[in-house]
């Protein structure tokens, strides 16, 4: 048994302490917006905030997870707005396949909070996920166009 | 349009179909299309033709066959239906018919296969028409109930006028007297200078809940009572299960059933899919690996090798003059040989599908690029009659020719047939995937050209070496037991053919096909070909003491479109003006699906081995282009595949197994390494090309020349990383 906060509710999973958080996430509070890619921390298809940290929840454990504030894709909007990281992937139509996007979003959002105007070396170092369609340059993009919102 | 409620995804019709797919079949047996009476979707809307369903709120319901992958097809199919159908596009949906209920009716959508970059190109014709019918029985419905001539009537965004009377109706008020009229025999289909919808880069129809997490991927399939499999397949390609230990893991948490899947795997059953794989890891498994243990990459270099030689049969693709002789007789000759490797195409989500299984009825839900595939891979494993069977298509995490293939489906069902009335996800780890791809072939090429005195280049000979997909996939599509579609790119004609007039030239391919499974991967033979004979003409080139633009630009006098894309991007990218100081450039161009692309590159190299991707200039000439916003992140995803695959891939064999694993040791290009790309779109009319494929052929060749330029070293074998190239 674990007791998780994602997105400010709290679930009590049946889940044993060294489940990676994704999969706790995944499968038993059923918020499958947070994706599988690798389940090793390389590919960010996982991302999630951990008190407002972006981090790949394939790398870490339930146990590790509890106490803390989650925060996954599903709940990044709040009171039915959407975040603005959200409404700039709409209007410039970033995701191809969209798959690795829910982690993308998150690290993007992540790194926003921390620097709302950040320069193209700032994006490279802190955006690390991997996007098999290709659609970095969208990401960029959308990333620019926030900052100078 | 309020974006946020932006046309997307008809998923609640996607529900309620699947829910009421008996009642759709039975619907669709009786009724063949067209005629008097009306077909109707699962919410009652009655169908203007098989391709449009009109709701009474105006809202309009495009169907698409083919599959949205990413690529963007799905919008731009709609966006040609739409064209022609004159309705107001910011009340456009789509939904995917299913496979079974396309059987039922005589296939009336169809070929649903996506892969050669032919989602539109090959469906086009069709889909326009359908647009069109149903635009003409709206009109004519209207016009019967004002009891005026058809031809007086006009449509703007599905509002019809009757001028003359000042009479309007909408689409939505005349959908129901449209649905009873017989369609018309023919119908006219636009000017392409009249296109208004087509042609325009709007934005995509699925865009919104992939950034909310709400999209549905088949990982995220949920049915009621649902178990979940973690699968094992034999690592040596050919190799069978012996025996697992059930008794070892039958006590672990969530674990409900092991089973054997064919001859080959084993899966574990259980609650949650993390209790399944924890299981499945756990599970002592004995395998019969068989002779393919014996094979390596070096086993498999050294057969490839052998025929590069003249002396070995081959099948010859593309031939004027007389190559040998004249290369025998020439003043100069330049010779190099080129390698391909396996590549995985590790799509962003691993291969997956769920299956419910009775004993009369076998349904799938799964991302496929090919549902009927995919509807054919459900009948064989299930036993079951078509009328029994069905695919609902759900978005699928990347594609790239991989889940053109089925057998992930087929073992989904083969597992939820030991396991009859409860549905079953089955979802390969990313190890599974890594091990069991398609993967692109693996190749050589030996290529030898020859000069006269002059530097003019009189003769070339590409000999090919490795394995034909065709020959594992599709053997009925070989002719005489040889592979057409190797020579893709440098073939005579057709929609892959070279840019290069030669006087000799000869070019030929001796099959060579080791165990491990070669597929479809974003670009397939193109790939390589590209690579080949780019760079080698860049050798040539320099063998020539010319510059690479203008020693190809001599030889591309008969091949103007193949010109024209390279002028683009030559001019593009300021071939003519001076590099910045420590960067240098590359170029490359190749027909593939029809269209015709260039691409150049510039870089810089520090310690001999780091490159900087500065600029990347690509042109493509498609024809049509139906929406260059799509286009361009085509363009721009194929440069980040291609360099990938460049730079990062390559799977090597060892003991019969793949060795890659996992993003670890086949990774992927991240932001930081990938420059902006520039597209030139160059469409020059008259023929359809695809661009979700073509574009990725000059990725490699330009940063590869690029490389040259700036460091005098030619590379000839891929990936960059055994060569301890990286990015800077
Ligand atoms: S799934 Fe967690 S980083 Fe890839
Ligand atoms: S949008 Fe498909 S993997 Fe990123």
């Amino acid at each position: 048994m674990a007791n998780l906060t994602i997105n400010g509710k709290t679930f009590t999973l049946d889940v044993e302490p060294d489940t990676p958080l994704l999969w706790a996430i995944r499968e038993n509070a059923g918020l499958s917006g947070t994706k599988y890619g690798c389940g090793i921390a390389q590919c960010g298809a996982c991302t999630v905030h951990l008190d407002g940290v972006a981090m790949r929840s394939c790398g870490i454990t339930v146990s590790e997870a509890e106490g803390k504030k989650i925060t996954t894709i599903e709940g990044l909007a709040v009171g039915g707005t959407l975040h603005k990281v959200q409404e700039a992937w709409i209007a410039k139509d970033v995701p191809q396949c969209g798959y690795c996007q829910s982690g993308m979003i998150m690290a993007v959002a992540a790194l926003l909070s921390e620097k709302p105007k950040p320069t193209d070396a700032d994006i490279d170092e802190a955006i690390t996920n991997i996007c098999r369609c290709g659609t970095f340059q969208q990401v960029r993009e959308a990333i620019h166009t926030i900052a100078s919102a | 349009m309020n974006k946020h409620v932006s046309p997307k995804m008809n998923r609640r019709a996607f529900v309620i179909g699947s829910a009421a797919v008996g009642a759709g079949l039975a619907i669709g047996l009786d009724i063949p299309f067209g005629g008097p009476t009306v077909v109707r979707a699962a919410d009652g809307s009655p169908e203007i033709g098989a391709w449009v369903v009109v709701r009474p709120d105006d809202t309009v319901v495009i169907r698409i066959a083919r599959s949205e992958m990413g690529q963007g097809s799905l919008t731009g199919l709609a966006q040609l239906v739409a064209e022609e159908l004159e309705c107001d596009w910011s009340k456009v949906t789509t939904e995917y018919p299913t496979p079974g209920q396309s059987v039922a009716r005589k296939r009336v959508w169809g070929d649903f296969s996506t892969g050669g970059s032919r989602g539109i190109r090959s469906s086009q014709d069709y889909v326009r028409k359908g647009g069109a019918t149903a635009r003409v029985m709206l009109i004519e419905a209207a016009a019967n109930e004002w009891k005026v001539p058809a031809s007086e009537c006009t449509v703007a965004r599905g509002v019809i006028t009757h001028k003359a009377s000042g009479r309007t109706t909408t689409y939505g008020k005349v959908a129901e007297a449209a649905a009873k009229l017989t369609p018309p025999a023919d119908v006219k289909l636009k000017d392409p200078k009249d296109w208004t919808i087509v042609g325009k880069g709007l934005l995509r129809l699925d865009t919104a809940d992939k950034t909310t997490g709400a999209m549905t991927y088949g990982i995220d399939v949920k049915l009621p009572g649902m178990l979940n499999a973690a699968i094992k397949d034999c690592p040596v390609f050919g190799g069978k299960l012996k025996s697992y230990d059930e008794a070892k893991v039958a006590g672990m948490k969530g674990v409900k059933k092991v089973v054997k899947v064919g001859d080959t795997a084993v899966a574990v059953v259980a609650d949650t899919w993390w209790h399944a794989k924890t299981a499945l890891e756990a599970l002592p498994i004995v395998w019969d690996e068989g002779d393919n243990a014996k094979v390596s990459s070096e086993s498999i270099a050294k057969w490839l090798a052998e025929g590069l030689d003249d002396g070995q049969p081959a099948y010859v693709g593309n031939k004027n003059g007389d190559a040998k002789a004249a290369i025998a007789g020439a003043a100069k000759k330049v010779e190099a040989v080129y390698s391909y490797p396996y590549q995985n195409h590790a799509t962003m989500e691993p291969m997956n599908a769920t299956a419910l299984y009775t004993a009369d009825k076998c349904e799938v839900w799964c991302g496929t690029q090919n549902g009927e595939a995919a509807f054919a891979a459900v009948l064989e494993a299930s036993g079951l009659p078509a009328e029994k069977c069905d695919v609902h298509k759900v978005m699928p995490g990347g594609g790239f020719g991989r889940r053109g293939q089925t057998d992930y489906v087929r073992q989904a069902v083969m597992v939820a047939k030991q396991m009859p009335g409860t549905p079953v996800k089955l979802l390969w780890s990313r190890e599974e995937d890594m091990a069991h791809g398609r993967y692109h072939p693996i190749t050589q090429c030996k290529m030898t050209g020859a000069f006269d005195a002059n530097n003019n280049l009189v003769a070339l000979h590409y000999r090919l070496s490795g394995q034909s997909i065709l020959f594992s996939l599709r053997p009925e599509a070989l002719q005489n037991g040889m592979d057409p579609a190797a020579f893709q790119g440098v073939a005579q004609s057709g929609e892959a053919a070279i840019g290069y007039s030669v006087p000799n030239l000869l070019v030929e391919h001796a099959m060579r096909n080791p165990h491990v499974p070669p597929g479809f991967w974003r670009g397939v033979n193109v790939n390589h070909n590209a690579i080949y004979m780019e760079c080698f003409m860049d050798e040539l080139a320099h063998a020539a003491g010319q510059d690479p633009l203008e020693f190809r630009r001599k030889l591309m006098g008969n091949h103007p479109k193949h010109l024209a894309v390279l002028n683009a991007v030559a001019e593009k990218i300021g071939w003519n003006t001076p590099a910045p100081q420590g960067v240098y450039r590359g170029i490359a161009q190749v027909m593939g699906y029809g269209s015709y692309v260039a691409g150049a590159a510039e870089i810089s190299v520090t310690e001999g081995s780091k490159i900087k991707v500065h600029r990347i200039v690509a042109s493509t000439d498609p024809g049509y282009i139906v929406n260059p916003a799509q286009v361009e992140r085509q363009i721009a995803g194929s440069f980040v595949y291609g360099l990938s695959a460049l730079f990062y891939g390559g799977c090597t064999v060892k003991d019969g197994k793949i060795e890659q694993t996992n993003f670890d040791t086949y990774n992927s290009m991240r932001i930081n390494e990938m420059p902006k790309v520039e597209s030139v779109m160059v469409p020059s009319g008259g023929f359809w090309g695809g661009v979700g494929e073509p574009t990725i052929g000059v990725a490699a060749p330009a940063v590869l020349n690029a490389y040259f330029a700036a460091t005098g070293k030619r590379i000839r074998s891929v990936p960059l990383r055994d060569q301890n190239i990286t990015f800077a």
